[in-house]
């Protein structure tokens, strides 16, 4: 069940795939195409959406745990949340088929490149990374779904720093991403297949950094529709007295232990903690009782 | 969760985009993802002064500005009429922020500062009135009674207009005879004590919105209508936990219901992105998703405060539980930490809340209303 990535994983991840045999494009550092996303692994997580209660993989504090442990889906039902797009942290590799569409935007004039856009299907996210070297705005300017991100190429993979992002999800079960939060992304294309490896920090809410990958194979044949998400497309789904936020209180969230109980985990084991991520924790696993179906929640 | 008349309404929503985009009736905002909004507005920075600007949006020559580093942050609006803001920041940065916005305005407009709109009476919103006003000019046709300038003589330049609900004034003012906590120089003179106050500068209309017994007892928000710009003042930060003063009539409900009246102002572009932008009290700029954030956090902590003290807890016992500790590494700060923040929602909830300071009644009616 592996879920997100130690840094040695991903290691060995670029390296078996640098070992792939390339077949047409092997422009090394031309990321331009079209490209369909790869579902090998983290698949519960990605599409359809793991269980309530599933924070594995992700190294969490206490707040962030009490944070998530109060979120209902419910919230998703307001109005003001229905057009809410996927972070850029998570539209890359999430629900619904995370395809991509990348090209450079060049200056007429010198023909520099000024940025890589990176356009996926799923809301259509446009990013827009800014390789001509101007700096992050200040801390005081906006913060977007997107944010706002910078690129450099080393070696062969594009290095990209990602600022003035909005507080978001880090899973759609819970666990957030505040808005201090910085992510580098790394781009490298190995002949028709494109790996992402993101590193998000955060020091709100995780006690080290989390690491996952993402990967696509070229492929000319994807379309991208318009997706457009305005305020007119949002409904009242469930009528409430105003200014209801649905949550939980502490202590009363049943479905926590939902996760741990279908896998047959222990709980603490589902709840977030940086060692859960590393193999050393099998050991202590074993040490640890499972959940039943008969048993209480914590 | 979606009743099946409510799919039948998004059918109907998508069947009008799917004709929309056919026949080629989509607006440009919709056919194009922009890039982050600062990309083309680089921050107006001054060497040497911590007062800078960030374009936000406008109207025609009508153009929104957010001044950050003066305190507090300041909302300004430059046109063909001059200079209108929203609070000027502290006191011992007043002449910093005047330069800011003498290089700032360089260009933008023939005309001075004009009105000076106070969102609530603390330090970090007025203390520069004095000194900016001075510096200004006000409109004294506009505030004239019966022909004779309120304001001193006839032809005689008057500092630009200060305006604010009248619990400002009154908290910023004594009973002659008596020490006022700021100069005379420094008070909001033209004030209001409607639930709205309507203006109209640069060509755009201005609505001047009270928000009773929220950060304090004489909160404002002020929303530009056709540049689409709402500045919060103190009834909406980036940088803390609300900040509630009792001791002047802050209340955790009037804190969220604030909230709730700049979500159902605010209009969203596209993906609950842009749009209308926030320009907070403090912090950093912000549109209708990070105000319904905020608004999510303040009014969970007050739920479970509420359930809480529904259960019989004392304030040590509220206090020890902690109920704001998942926001504690985002919005505590020394100067207002998780316990004095929980402590005024506590206050606020429950029948033996905080006296609130009475405002003085010497002063009531002090100041004109239009």
């Amino acid at each position: 069940m592996c879920k997100t990535h130690s840094i040695p994983a991903v290691v060995v991840l670029g390296a078996a795939m640098l070992a792939m045999p390339s077949t047409s494009a092997f422009a090394q550092v031309d990321l331009t195409g079209t490209y369909r996303i790869l579902w090998h692994w983290d698949i519960t997580k990605r599409n359809p959406g793991t269980l309530p209660g599933d924070y594995t993989g992700l190294p969490l504090n206490d707040a962030a745990r009490v944070r998530a442990d109060s979120w209902m889906p419910s919230l998703w039902t307001l109005p003001e949340y229905q057009c809410v797009p996927h972070p850029s942290t998570y539209a890359e590799r999430g629900f619904s088929g995370a395809n991509l569409k990348l090209w450079t935007q060049v200056d007429p004039r010198t023909q520099q490149v000024v940025a890589q856009h990176v356009l996926g299907t799923v809301g259509e996210p446009e990013r827009f990374i800014w390789m001509d070297g101007r700096p992050h705005p200040p801390e005081y300017a906006a913060h977007t779904w997107l944010g706002f991100s910078t690129g450099k190429w080393e070696g062969n993979t594009l290095v990209v720093e990602t600022t003035h992002l909005k507080e978001s999800y880090l899973e759609r079960v819970g666990p957030q991403q505040s808005d201090r939060t910085v992510v580098i992304d790394n781009w490298t294309r190995h002949g028709d297949y494109l790996n992402e490896i993101t590193i998000i920090y955060d020091p709100v809410y995780l006690t080290e950094p989390v690491v996952h990958s993402s990967a696509w194979v070229l492929d000319k044949r994807i379309e991208f529709l318009r997706h457009p998400c305005a305020p007119q497309e949002t409904t009242v789904e469930v009528v409430r007295p105003p200014g209801v936020v649905p949550h939980m209180l502490p202590g009363k969230n049943e479905e926590l232990v939902k996760y741990a109980i279908t896998y047959g985990l222990p709980f603490e084991a589902t709840r977030g903690y940086a060692e859960a991520m590393y193999p050393e924790y099998m050991e202590k696993l074993k040490t640890l009782k499972p959940m039943t179906k008969e048993s209480k929640a914590p | 969760m979606m009743s099946g008349g409510l799919r039948k309404s998004r059918w109907s929503v998508g069947i009008i985009g799917a004709t929309m985009l056919m026949f080629g009736l989509v607006t440009p905002s919709m056919a194009q993802r922009r890039p982050h909004p600062s990309t083309d507005n680089p921050p107006v920075i001054l060497d040497g002064n911590p007062v800078q600007a960030l374009f936000v949006q406008g109207s025609g020559k009508t153009r929104i500005y957010m001044l950050a580093g003066a305190g507090g942050n300041i909302t300004l609006q430059v046109g063909d009429e001059g200079v209108l803001l929203v609070d000027t920041g502290t006191a011992p940065m007043a002449e910093k922020t005047l330069a800011a916005i003498q290089h700032l305005t360089q260009g933008l407009t023939d005309q001075p500062i004009r009105w000076i709109i106070n969102t609530h009476f603390h330090p970090d919103a007025t203390g520069g009135n004095e000194v900016i006003s001075k510096a200004g000019q006000g409109v004294a046709e506009n505030i004239s009674s019966g022909g004779i300038p309120i304001f001193g003589r006839r032809n005689e330049a008057q500092p630009a207009t200060v305006v604010a609900r009248e619990a400002v004034l009154n908290r910023m003012s004594a009973p002659t005879g008596q020490q006022s906590p700021t100069p005379a120089a420094a008070w909001p003179l033209l004030t209001y004590i409607s639930p709205k106050q309507g203006m109209f500068f640069n060509g755009e209309p201005i609505e001047i919105i009270s928000m009773p017994a929220a950060h304090t007892d004489g909160d404002s928000i002020v929303f530009f209508r056709h540049s689409d710009v709402l500045s919060a003042g103190g009834v909406f930060v980036t940088t803390s936990f609300p900040v509630i003063d009792l001791k002047a009539g802050g209340t955790i409900n009037g804190m969220i219901d604030a909230l709730n009246r700049i979500i159902d102002i605010t209009i969203p572009e596209d993906h609950q992105e842009g749009g209308t932008y926030v320009i907070p009290g403090e912090g950093r700029l912000c549109d209708e998703a990070d105000v319904v954030y905020y608004r999510d956090m303040v009014t969970i902590i007050r739920d479970r405060v509420q359930d809480m003290i529904k259960r019989g807890m004392t304030l040590d016992q509220v206090r020890a539980a902690r109920p704001a500790i998942d926001y504690e590494p985002r919005y505590a700060t020394p100067s207002w930490t998780a316990d004095m923040f929980v402590e005024a929602v506590y206050k606020t909830l429950t029948p033996s809340a905080a006296p609130v300071k009475p405002q003085n009644p010497a002063n009531k009616g002090a100041g004109q209303r239009r």
